[in-house]
C-alpha cells in the first residue's frame, strides 16, 4: 500500500545573493489518510517551510512531495491552508470570504444554490452562521480563525493545512477552538497536518507528532505516536498517563537534546 | 475605526438583558435635549473661524485698495460691478454670454473624460507596473522624467497630433493627472500582503480574477489617493489650457475678462474655480471612502 502524503528525500534550500542557505535537509516522511499529524520545532527551524512545501506556495530543492502519488508542485484547493494570521480578505464579509473559494472551486460543478448550502454548511460546522454578513473587522480573532477554517473546509481540500493556527489567540480561546478542530476532524476525518509550537496542543490533538531538530539543515529528528483514544477530553487527560508520558518525551526532545541556541539564528 | 467602535459598543450592550425599556427613555431623553445644542455648538465651531477669517480678509482689502490709484478693485467695486456673474450663475444670453456656474461645467465636462481617461489607463499602467518587477524597471525611468514636464508644455505637441482645440485640452488633463494614478496603484500593489497573494495562489485565481478580486480593493485605498492628486492636478492644468486654446470654459473666460480690462470678472472667477476645485477633491474623497470602507480595518 502507498501512502495518502509521501514527503520524499525532501532538501530546502535558499539562495540569497551568493549565499546559499540550506533549511531542510532529507525530510522523509509518509501520512496516512484521515491523520492527524502536528509538525513541532523552535523557531526558526524551517517548519513553516517544510508546510509552505506541501502547499506547493514553495518549490522543494530536491526530493518531492507525493500526494496519491502525484507530484505537488504549484499550490491548490486540495491543499487548504489556514494561515496563522487568518488572511482573511477585509472587504469581504465572512460569507463572502467563503464564497470566493466555494464559487471558484465549485463554481463549474454546483448550482448557486447548492453552493449557498455547502458555505452555511461549513459555517454551521464552525458555529459562525450568525455572523456571516459581518467584516473580518467586526469580528474577534479566534471567531476569525473559525473562519479561516471554515474556507480551508469549504474547498473540500484532501489535505488541511494549518499554520500555527492558534497562536495569535488567548489561552481560552484557543482551547476553544482547538475543540472545534477535534470535533471537525472526527466528524470529517480530513487529513490534517499542523505547525505548532505548543506541547500540550500538539499532544492533544495529533494521532502523531513530527519533531523537527534546529536548522540549519533542520531534519525529522523523531515521530512520536500518540497512542490515546479519541474523543479526547482535555480535563481527563490531564491526569492521563499516556498524555504526560507523551507531553514527556516531546518536552525532553524540544528542551535536553534539542535546545534552542539564540545564537544560533 | 469608527466603526469597529460602534461595533464593540453594540457587542457589549447585547450581553446585558437589564431593562431594556429605561435604556431606550434614557437614550431618548439625552438625544432630545442634547442634539440641537451639540449641532448648534460644532456648526459653530466649524463655521465661526473661517468667517471671521475671510472678514477680516475682506477689510483688509478693502482698506488696501481703496485709494484711487490702487492697481486692483477693492471687494465692494467686486460687488458693484460683477454684480450680474454673482448672482445669477445661470444666465444664458447667448453663445459666448453665459453665466459663470455653465462656464464651469464646461470646463467641468473635460475634465472628466480627461481625468476619467486618466484614472482607468492610470490604474491599469500601475497595476502591470506594481505587478511586474520588469516592468517597473522599464518603465519607472520614463514616468519619473514624464511627470516632471508641466501640463501646459504638452499643449503644443497636443494641438499639432490633434489639430482642434477641445481634443488637446482633454489630452493636457490626461497627461497631467494620469502619473499620480499610476504610480499610487503602483505602489498598492506592490503593497499588497503574501497572504492575499497565497490566498489566490492556493485558490488558482487566474489573472483577471486576481485583478478585479484581490488587487483593486486592496489596493484601493493607494488608488483613491492618486486620484485625489490627479483630479487636484486636472483642476488646475484645465484653467491654464482653456486660456491658451480658447471656447467657453472658465479658464477662457479668465482670458477674456483680462484682455477686455474686467478685472472684478476675473476675482470672481477665481472664486468659482477654487470652491469647484474644493468640491472635486471632497467628491473623491468622499467615494473613496464609502468604496474603501472595510479594506483599511485590519
Amino acid at each position: 500500500m502507498t501512502a495518502y502524503l509521501k514527503l520524499d528525500h525532501i532538501d530546502k534550500s535558499f539562495a540569497r545573493g551568493g549565499q546559499v542557505s540550506e533549511v531542510l535537509k532529507d525530510i522523509r516522511l509518509t501520512i496516512d489518510k484521515g491523520e492527524f499529524v502536528s509538525i513541532i520545532g523552535h523557531s526558526g527551524c524551517g517548519k513553516s517551510t517544510l508546510l509552505n512545501l506541501i502547499a506547493g506556495l514553495t518549490r522543494v530543492s530536491a526530493g518531492a512531495v507525493l500526494l496519491e502519488d502525484k507530484e505537488v508542485d504549484s499550490p491548490g484547493p486540495e491543499r487548504a491552508v489556514v494561515f496563522q494570521n487568518h488572511s482573511l480578505l477585509p472587504w469581504l464579509t465572512v460569507y463572502e470570504n467563503i464564497n470566493l473559494a466555494v464559487s471558484k472551486v465549485f463554481g463549474s460543478t454546483r448550482t448557486r444554490a447548492e453552493r449557498h448550502d455547502w458555505i452555511m454548511r461549513n459555517l454551521d460546522l464552525v458555529q459562525m452562521a450568525h455572523a456571516r454578513d459581518k467584516r473580518p473587522a467586526e469580528i474577534s480573532g479566534g471567531m476569525k480563525q473559525r473562519v479561516g477554517i471554515a474556507r480551508a473546509l469549504a474547498m473540500e481540500p484532501k489535505i488541511l493545512l494549518l499554520d500555527e493556527p492558534f497562536g495569535a489567540l488567548d489561552a481560552l480561546t484557543r482551547a476553544h477552538l482547538q475543540d472545534a478542530v477535534m470535533d471537525i476532524h472526527s466528524r470529517l476525518g480530513s487529513t490534517t497536518i499542523m505547525i505548532t509550537h505548543d506541547v500540550d496542543e500538539a499532544v492533544l490533538l495529533s494521532d502523531r507528532i513530527v519533531m523537527m531538530t534546529n536548522g540549519p539543515a533542520a531534519t525529522i529528528g523523531e515521530v512520536l505516536p500518540v497512542p490515546l483514544a479519541r474523543p479526547r477530553r482535555r480535563i481527563e487527560l490531564s491526569s492521563d498517563r499516556t498524555f504526560l508520558r507523551c507531553r514527556e518525551a516531546v518536552l525532553k526532545f524540544l528542551y535536553e537534546r534539542h535546545r534552542f541556541v539564540e545564537a544560533a539564528e | 475605526m469608527s466603526i469597529q467602535t460602534i461595533e464593540d459598543s453594540k457587542v457589549k450592550a447585547f450581553p446585558t438583558p437589564a431593562k431594556p425599556a429605561e435604556v431606550i427613555a434614557f437614550t431618548a431623553k439625552m438625544r432630545r435635549r442634547f442634539d440641537p445644542a451639540a449641532i448648534a455648538g460644532k456648526l459653530a465651531s466649524t463655521l465661526v473661524p473661517p468667517a471671521v477669517v475671510i472678514a477680516v480678509m475682506l477689510v483688509i482689502w478693502q482698506i488696501a485698495c481703496s485709494s484711487p490709484n490702487a492697481s486692483l478693485p477693492p471687494p465692494s467695486q467686486v460687488w458693484n460691478e460683477a454684480y450680474d456673474l454673482i448672482a445669477h450663475p445661470f444666465f444664458d444670453y447667448g453663445p459666448q454670454d453665459i453665466g459663470l456656474a455653465w462656464r464651469v461645467l464646461i470646463s467641468l465636462q473635460r475634465v472628466a473624460i480627461g481625468f476619467g481617461l486618466a484614472a482607468i489607463v492610470g490604474v491599469a499602467l500601475g497595476a502591470l507596473v506594481g505587478q511586474s518587477i520588469w516592468a517597473m524597471r522599464g518603465l519607472d525611468p520614463v514616468f519619473q522624467i514624464l511627470r516632471t514636464v508641466p501640463p501646459l508644455a504638452w499643449l503644443p505637441l497636443s494641438l499639432a497630433a490633434f489639430r482642434d482645440s477641445s481634443p488637446s485640452a482633454i489630452f493636457v488633463i490626461f497627461i497631467t493627472s494620469i502619473w499620480p494614478v499610476i504610480i499610487n496603484t503602483a505602489v498598492g500593489v506592490r503593497n499588497i500582503p503574501e497572504d492575499y497573494r497565497n490566498v489566490s495562489r492556493i485558490l488558482r485565481l487566474n489573472q483577471l480574477e486576481f485583478f478585479v478580486k484581490i488587487m483593486v480593493p486592496a489596493a484601493a485605498p493607494y488608488i483613491f489617493t492618486g486620484l485625489r492628486i490627479g483630479i487636484g492636478l486636472s483642476w488646475l492644468a484645465i484653467v491654464a489650457a482653456e486660456m491658451l486654446t480658447g471656447g467657453v470654459g472658465i479658464g477662457f473666460f479668465i482670458w477674456d475678462a483680462w484682455n477686455s480690462s474686467r478685472l472684478p470678472d476675473i476675482i470672481v472667477a477665481l472664486a468659482y474655480i477654487g470652491v469647484t476645485g474644493f468640491c472635486l477633491d471632497r467628491l473623491v474623497a468622499a467615494v473613496g471612502a464609502f468604496v474603501t470602507r472595510g479594506t483599511t480595518a485590519k
